[in-house]
């Protein structure tokens, strides 16, 4: 039966939930919850605006498209696959609550902790700050080999029939555990080799103790890096600096230099990490991108309770939302021109978009990734490692406390998060970081409330650069297809 | 779609779907493309009137001449023919017809 059969001539037609947006003279809607992103026709985006405006009945908006010169098979189809989208409906409903999905999600990614010490002191690290949450007291310093090993070998059992696996090592700084990296290296590669999958590894590094030695095992590995930088001299030392005060950045960039030079094997990004001071965000990017050398930059801000000195607050947070759409329209035009674009917040978003992502966690913590600290406490993600925050379990003694997990993963799920239920951008967002709203609320399954209109204005921007990447060079967005 | 165009991977996930629902039957058709007639394929059937046109929308390329509707109708065609059932009852059917344009009053008489 086609849409206008079934009707009874009473019903009001509605919209249902969308966000619309335009690029260039098109409209288009990103509809809610599924991420599917349409371009309107000329008679769909006449029907969206008639119900907009007069939440008409059938016969009513059959009436005013027949006057406006549709035919009335086209007015038929029209409506019926508006409604069978979920683009709008006649009548009342009511929006199904979303399904907690499947327990035993098996596991993609452990981040190891393999240190808890760190050669910097930067001022709004999480793991020193103020808002600490880890508890190390009576933990090692250095994650021994056996708790690695143990972590891997939990990995492999618990990541079913997964072809492919990953590593991520975490600190602490890294590099200051790295006899132990290499053997877990070594020891992952060998123990996936006999359970028959890929296993890829990546670190989070500061830098400082970059040799060609070190640099030359991650290439030959194929190591992924992410190195923590924030800027030129004067913007990385506000706060990224030794114990005594002293910047780093002297320090880090002949050794950041040599790494782009020497390893060609992987991707090496920059992490920059925004707060008070620092939050200038073209300069950083090209300082980073031509002076540097780095291919990919991506930014963040600190997490920090509000009444921190290095807490952001809400008008350097608009400043950095005009900084990051100056750069966005920059990517866009080098992607019109079919250019690679360093600036990774917008590429991870279009990815995310192109893909028409519907999330039901913010994140894969607790559901695809799990973290373990150097005692070998498994939690949900290494920002919580050794609080007593998420806990799930240690890897020598029984492995993932999967009744931990089932619970959290229940108590945090979209459906969960009552705040989300009326907000367009929860597909991509679904709630934001456990981290985040711990430290801000004290509760890991709170929305992070303080993000919110900076989130939807992020989403609104890459939408819009979205399609109109998709008017002028479609075939650019091929690249997000493959992976 | 009349009223949309998928853009991204779940847009054309969701028009799929609608489609299975909601699209036409295309049963031994070819796509006419967007806003096109859908012609059918090959030869014609009586209990559908007014699709005696080609693919082209024309009648140059209906089965044709009579011997090659013949033929092709319980050989070539996968649709349920309006021709004796040539695997199971009558396999014999057509033996002393070699060629129908000149045998075609050979063609025995099957009843069902």
């Amino acid at each position: 039966m086609s849409a206008t059969e079934v009707l009874t001539p009473t019903a009001q037609y509605r919209l249902r939930e969308f966000h619309s947006f335009g690029a260039l003279d098109a409209r288009f809607v990103y509809l809610v919850p599924s991420g599917a992103i349409f371009a309107l026709n000329k008679i769909g985006g006449d029907i969206i605006d008639q119900i907009g405006q007069a939440g008409p009945t059938s016969e009513e908006l059959v009436e005013f498209l027949l006057h406006r010169g549709y035919q009335p098979g086209e007015i038929d189809a029209a409506l019926t696959e508006l409604e069978h989208s979920e683009v709008i409906i006649c009548g009342d409903f009511t929006p199904a609550k979303p399904e907690v999905p499947v327990k035993r999600f098996p596991l993609q990614r452990i981040v190891l902790n393999i240190t808890n010490q760190c050669n910097l002191a930067c001022t709004y690290c999480y793991e020193y700050s103020p808002d600490k949450i880890s508890k190390t007291e009576g933990k090692p310093k250095y994650m021994p080999a056996s708790i690695a090993e143990a972590s891997i070998n939990m990995l492999i059992k618990e990541s079913g029939d997964r072809p492919a696996i990953h590593v991520t090592f975490f600190g602490g700084e890294t590099l200051l555990n790295f006899p132990m990296l290499r053997s877990s290296v070594e020891y992952a590669k060998r123990k996936c080799s006999e359970a028959g999958k890929q296993v890829e590894f990546s670190l989070t590094t500061n830098a400082t103790l970059l040799t060609e030695h070190v640099v030359d095992f991650l290439a030959e590995h194929k190591v992924g890096i992410t190195v923590s930088i924030d800027g030129d001299r004067q913007l990385n030392d506000n706060m990224r600096v030794f114990s005594d005060g002293r910047g780093s950045y002297d320090v880090i960039l002949p050794r950041i230099k040599m790494l782009l030079e020497r390893h060609k094997t992987n991707s090496i990004g920059a992490r920059v990490t925004l707060s008070s001071g620092v939050h200038h965000v073209r300069r950083i990017y090209e300082h980073l991108t031509r002076e540097v050398g780095f291919a990919a930059v991506g930014f963040s801000p600190a997490t920090a309770n509000p009444n921190r000195l290095y807490s952001i607050g809400e008008v350097r947070m608009g400043n950095i939302l005009d900084g990051f759409e100056d750069l966005a329209w920059e990517y866009r035009d080098w992607a019109v021109a079919g250019r690679h674009h360093g600036f990774t917040n917008v590429n991870d978003t279009l990815k995310e978009l192109h893909s028409g992502i519907s999330k039901a966690y913010p994140c894969g913590a607790g559901l695809g990734l799990l973290g373990v600290g150097t005692a070998g406490d498994i939690n949900l993600c290494h920002r919580f490692v050794d609080s007593d925050v998420g806990q799930m379990g240690h890897v020598q003694k029984g492995g993932v406390n999967h009744q931990a997990r089932d619970q959290f993963l229940n108590t945090h799920h979209i459906g969960a998060r009552y705040d989300c239920h009326t907000c367009w951008a929860r597909p991509v967002c679904a709630g934001g970081c456990y981290h985040e709203a711990f430290v801000h609320y004290g509760n890991t399954s709170a929305a992070t409330l303080h993000y919110c209109d900076w989130i939807r204005g992020w989403n609104d921007l890459c939408l819009r650069i979205y399609g109109e990447i998709s008017l002028r060079n479609p075939s650019f967005l091929d690249r997000f297809t493959d992976n | 779609m009349h009223s949309m165009k998928p853009i991204n991977r779940k847009a054309r996930k969701v028009e799929a779907a609608v489609t299975a629902v909601a699209g036409d039957v295309q049963a031994l058709q070819r796509r006419g493309g967007e806003g096109k007639i859908y012609y059918p394929m090959g030869c014609t059937l009586n209990f559908t009137p007014g699709w005696e046109v080609d693919i082209s929308g024309g009648t140059a390329g209906l089965c044709q001449p009579v011997e090659r509707d013949l033929f092709d109708c319980y050989l070539g065609c996968g649709w349920p023919a309006q021709v004796p059932d040539h695997l199971n009852n009558a396999p014999d059917w057509t033996d002393k017809c070699a060629s129908a344009a000149n045998d075609w009053r050979k063609v025995d008489l099957v009843f069902p």
